[in-house]
């Protein structure tokens, strides 16, 4: 059964269509608008078809976090115009699916990179498009791919890190970019405008779904855990759950704290309940007949085999011997 | 009447009546809770495996049969405060008017409840309501309008709350409209909880208030605090589905059919007296 989610994650992640608000026919995106939610001060919520992007503006120019499907590159640079002129310098990705690189190419393009001086020269490509940071897992998953959905090498990252984290400083704020290990992905970042006080969290927090953790990606049960885990601690509301720190999450509607915890209760709950199943004895089949999601469902199950999808892979994540999560 | 009378008193009147929508009722105050009504709902809460009236489905009754009280011992839940259409069944509650002092137009009549010290806005000025996809609060997002002297509310963009503070949750896809309603120094406030996901029908509440003429709103301070060592990582208490050893509490200790206490639509209503008759005792 393992090989059979596997061989559907990789699919899933052949065609773009993984993260969790993507749908699952081929779209018509003559019809997608790209809708610009503020979020709070220059940082902006771009809406459209897949993943979130996250915008942040100021003096210096645009980082964007993520870029949607590349059919929708042309409009999504327009919807940017329409808020500022200023050139694109940075693109974050914060995991490799289709759905939040796929317009990687086109944006990049719309672009230039940060340079000047004698280093113009040095950074080859300083003209021709904007810089795509991302961990140094996304660029191996996205160079490894092969096929017609693979993206073209011009929309890989250009600067990739290891470690915890990268940081920027950018239209007067410090940024990080913080590495979160075996989630939704193995590659997943989330990005903290720390100014701002807004988090773009990647699929690692989405309001529409279940967790769609890939497993054949390195993602895992546990990893999401921690994902989530990371997000509250970072997170400092005004009062009570409301207010101050805000997510965009990678699917779905802004958020804060409250929303966050009750993402992370829901998984939690459901990751207890299959592990007593597992312990029970129960195979697979058996735990999902026993619908250990029935009472989160019309809130996150609402999308076709969202909940078998996240029933498998914290079955396959729990059931892993120690050390190997997936 | 003298035809230049007429004129003067068709131009006050139109002075008077023209121009931005005035307030039709007045409920600036302090307005005290009628402690004897419903009061397991009020300051003490009510009783674990109370479901007993609500309309909740299938699954909303599963979620409230594994929710813990132990999730107070959380730092992150402690300071968690009622949503909107909970929050004035807590306690007390203020009402005061804001006013454009430039135009006199109404912008806004706003409430602070005794629980958590929480306010929010009713818009009254027509603003349009945020994007869909903008953030959703314990308070969310409310607009008013005067039905007479009746003011009537519509509020949307509210996170996942609760109906009832034993676990049964109202999801954030709820919108809930409510009516308050002044007689002399008494007040009626209704809530109708519309939600897609959690409730079968419609879920409809009344609460009773006491104009409290010299009245005020006690600070309420709240900070969180670690009471007891927790586990460090995915912890969160709950039961699992069929160990909850207090849902048969309350239908015990007032003979109720367990059934019955479990709630849903039919319980609602008053024929199903008739079913309780059938039902085993607790």
């Amino acid at each position: 059964m393992k090989h059979s989610i596997q061989a559907g994650f990789a699919a899933l992640v052949g065609l773009g269509i993984c993260g969790a608000g993507a749908a699952q026919q081929p779209q018509n995106f003559d019809a997608v608008q790209i809708q610009a939610i503020p979020v709070r001060d220059n940082v902006y919520m771009l809406v459209g078809s897949g993943g979130n992007i996250t915008m942040q503006v100021g003096a210096d120019g645009i980082l964007i976090v993520d870029t949607q499907y590349a059919p929708l590159s042309e409009k999504i640079v327009a919807a940017i115009r329409a808020i500022s002129p200023k050139p694109i310098h940075y693109i974050v990705n914060t995991h490799h699916h289709g759905d939040h690189t796929g317009g990687n190419v086109g944006l990049r393009a719309a672009g230039n990179t940060v340079s000047g001086g004698n280093m113009a020269g040095a950074i080859r490509d300083s003209g021709v498009g904007a810089a795509i940071v991302a961990h140094e897992n996304v660029l191996v998953r996205l160079s490894s791919a092969t096929g017609p959905q693979a993206l073209a090498s011009a929309g890989w990252p250009t600067s990739t890190f290891f470690g915890d984290k990268k940081e920027l400083y950018y239209n007067g704020e410090g940024i990080e970019i913080i590495h979160l290990p075996a989630a939704h992905t193995d590659g997943d970042s989330i990005v903290f405008f720390r100014r701002s006080d807004v988090i773009a969290a990647g699929d690692v927090y989405v309001t529409t779904s279940y967790p769609f953790i890939d497993t054949a990606s390195g993602g895992s049960y546990q990893g999401f855990v921690s994902a989530l885990e990371r997000l509250v601690d970072i997170i400092i509301p005004v009062y009570g759950q409301d207010g101050g720190t805000l997510v965009v999450p990678g699917h779905g509607r802004v958020s804060n704290l409250g929303d966050v915890l009750n993402y992370r209760e829901m998984v939690i709950v459901v990751g207890d309940r299959i592990k007593n199943m597992i312990e029970a004895g129960m195979t697979l089949e058996q735990v999902r007949a026993a619908k250990p999601t029935v009472d989160y469902d019309p809130v996150y199950g609402v999308r076709a085999g969202a909940a078998d999808r996240f029933i498998e892979a914290t079955y396959q994540s729990l059931s892993a011997p120690a050390g190997d999560a997936r | 009447m003298t035809g230049s009378c007429a004129v003067r008193i068709a131009v006050l009147a139109s002075v008077c009546f023209a121009g931005p929508t005035f307030a039709q009722g007045n409920f600036a105050g302090v307005w005290n809770m009628t402690l004897t009504e419903d009061f397991p709902d009020r300051l003490p809460g009510p009783e674990l495996g109370d479901y007993a009236g609500l309309p909740l489905n299938a699954a909303d009754r599963a979620r409230a049969q594994s929710w813990s009280a132990s999730i107070l011992s959380l730092p992150d839940y402690q300071c968690r405060v009622h949503p909107s259409d909970y929050a004035n069944s807590f306690a007390d509650f203020r009402m005061w008017y804001e006013i454009d002092t430039t135009t006199q137009q109404l912008v806004a009549i706003r409430m602070q409840h005794f629980a958590w010290n929480t306010t929010r806005a009713i818009w009254m000025d027509g603003r349009p309501r945020p994007h869909e996809l903008a953030e959703h609060t314990s308070m969310g997002f409310s607009t008013g309008e005067w039905v007479g002297n009746t003011l009537k509310v519509t509020t949307t963009h509210l996170k996942e709350g609760w109906l009832r503070r034993n676990g049964v949750a109202r999801s954030d896809a709820a919108t809930v409209t409510e009516h308050f309603i002044r007689h002399g120094d008494h007040l009626t406030w209704s809530v109708f909880v519309q939600d897609p996901k959690y409730l079968e029908e419609p879920f409809f509440r009344n609460r009773d208030y006491t104009f409290a003429e010299n009245g005020s709103i006690g600070a309420y301070p709240c900070e969180s605090v670690v009471e007891v060592v927790l586990p460090e990582h995915g912890y969160f208490p709950h039961y699992l589905p069929g160990n909850n050893p207090f849902l048969i509490e309350f239908a015990r200790n007032h003979k109720i059919p367990y059934e019955a206490a479990m709630g849903g639509a039919a319980t609602m209503y008053p024929e199903y007296r008739k079913k309780l008759a059938e039902l085993p005792p607790p």
